[in-house]
């Protein structure tokens, strides 16, 4: 037997190590893919729903599903024009995959892209509940970079396009006890019933460093920012704006208003 | 020490030997994922297997890995071990594993599964090893239990969720005490537990590793 310390060996059982522990990760997770993906989708439903305000916390994924079929119909936007479209099926186009591709999305310039996501896609799905064909809630995505990482999102507004019914992440990487508290249903809650835009229909939605005066003319737009986490409330302000601006879902609610999209 | 025998290294880690108590290890994950049970539990259980398996596989393959990278050796094992675990947890306890956010991938820094793969298993045979890196990870989670329930019990009134003691704030009588939900009460109680554990085993006291020397000169500082 050769010695155990030469180079020859120490490579050999390198090499023959990470070969067996690398099949073993990539088995494990590609054995995996369909249980988490199916989860992720699961973890989405359930998100939309809590922040359309419907169903109860801590529902099983059947129930979660069927209120899902029940009451969300998800419908895709193309944002440049700010219409309803049948370019894509809504139940299996994936926005995200859609702002990669440089066929279905494009680039933003530095001075616009204010939620640093670098591409846009031309479609997106935005979310709706209905009674008895009247929109009762509109839920549109936002995503949007914070402090460490992109924040993904959804914001749900009634069925004036105004008046916010819940906003929330879904899945995001800021510090936990710091950015991290954009998941604390106290904050969360800060959001219902405040309105996105003023008399003029000028974007007046806003995260203020420390806390909303109560009194001030704005308190209706305004929410308090997260202490110790200024980057990320910043980053979080922007990613509204941008989606709810000219390259977002703007012309979408603009039509929407009109009765035209 | 006589013999080690799968009863006494399956049991032993538990109070004689328990690696945060005594051998003061894996402190950090220990503060940041017993503010509830739940998450407590489940990082229990993944830190066990992971100790458990990569002091198997590092036992099995303990002759054949050359001595100047052997640290490395264990490492890949007992990282592949932990994605695998992250990866069954994102598969079947989604919420859980976004819970415990980070703290699962930090299992591979966590000093008690290198440390007993390295002080262990590099010496002894599979079975014994295995059964070592399972008790030194119950040893483990017994401490991160107690911390589990005394911080949600204390701090939030609950146990797993259910109410036990209904808080002030939900109409209850109980004033729950938010200092116990945030990482530094953590560390008052490992440090009350440690003082606890060697007032039971006194043979547990450490000699101090210094004495101050008398003063001999007249002057107070150089």
């Amino acid at each position: 037997m050769a010695n155990k310390e030469s180079t020859v060996r120490t490579l050999t059982v390198a090499v023959l190590v990470c070969l067996v522990c690398s099949v073993f990760v990539a088995g494990a997770a590609v054995a995996l893919k369909p249980t988490q993906a199916e989860n992720r989708l699961l973890d989405k439903q359930r998100s939309i729903l809590a922040i359309a305000g419907l169903g109860q916390p801590g529902m099983s994924g059947k129930e979660v599903q069927a209120l899902f079929a029940e009451r969300i119909q998800a419908r895709v936007v193309d944002l440049e024009q700010g219409t309803f479209s049948d370019a894509h099926d809504a139940t299996t186009f994936d926005p995200l995959k859609a702002a990669k591709d440089p066929q279905t999305s494009q680039a933003l310039p530095a001075s616009e892209d204010i939620a640093s996501i670098k591409r846009r896609e031309h479609h997106s799905t935005v979310y709706m509940v209905e009674n008895d064909g009247e929109l009762q809630t509109l839920i549109l995505p936002v995503r949007g970079y914070g402090l460490w990482s992109t924040l993904h999102g959804f914001i749900a507004v009634k069925g004036d396009l105004n008046t916010v019914v819940g906003f929330g992440f879904y899945q995001h990487g800021e510090t936990p006890g710091l950015g991290g508290e954009v998941d604390n249903p106290k904050w969360k809650g800060l959001w219902t019933g405040k309105t996105l835009f003023d008399e003029d229909g000028e974007l007046a939605v806003e995260i203020i460093k420390g806390s909303v005066d109560p009194q001030s003319p704005k308190a209706e737009h305004q929410v308090d920012g997260l202490a110790g986490a200024t980057l990320t409330s910043k980053g979080v302000n922007n990613l509204l704006h941008f989606w709810l601006g000219e390259n977002g879902f703007g012309p979408l609610l603009a039509n929407l208003k009109k009765g035209e999209a | 020490m006589s013999q080690p025998t799968i009863k006494s290294v399956l049991l032993d880690p538990i109070v004689h030997n328990n690696p945060i108590g005594l051998q003061i290890l894996g402190i950090c994950s220990a503060l940041a994922v017993t503010s509830n049970l739940k998450t407590a539990l489940v990082m229990s259980i993944a830190l066990t297997l992971v100790t458990g398996f990569s002091n198997l596989f590092i036992s099995m393959i303990r002759s054949q890995i050359p001595s100047s990278i052997r640290m490395i050796v264990q490492m890949v094992i007992i990282a592949s071990l932990v994605i695998v675990v992250d990866q069954i947890l994102k598969a079947y306890a989604y919420s859980l594993s976004k819970q415990l956010s980070v703290f699962v991938g930090l299992i591979i820094t966590n000093c008690i599964v290198m440390g007993r793969a390295e002080a262990f298993a590099m010496q002894n045979p599979p079975m014994l090893s295995f059964f070592d890196g399972i008790g030194n990870g119950l040893g483990y989670s017994a401490m991160l239990i107690v911390l589990g329930v005394v911080r949600e019990l204390f701090g939030a009134g609950k146990l797993l969720g259910y109410t036990i003691l209904p808080t002030v704030n939900d109409g209850g009588w109980y004033q729950p005490n938010g200092m116990l939900l945030l990482p530094p009460s953590a560390f008052f109680l490992i440090g009350l537990i440690i003082w606890a554990l060697r007032s039971w085993k006194p043979q547990q006291k450490e000699a101090p590793a210094f004495r101050m020397a008398p003063q001999v000169s007249d002057k107070e500082a150089y």
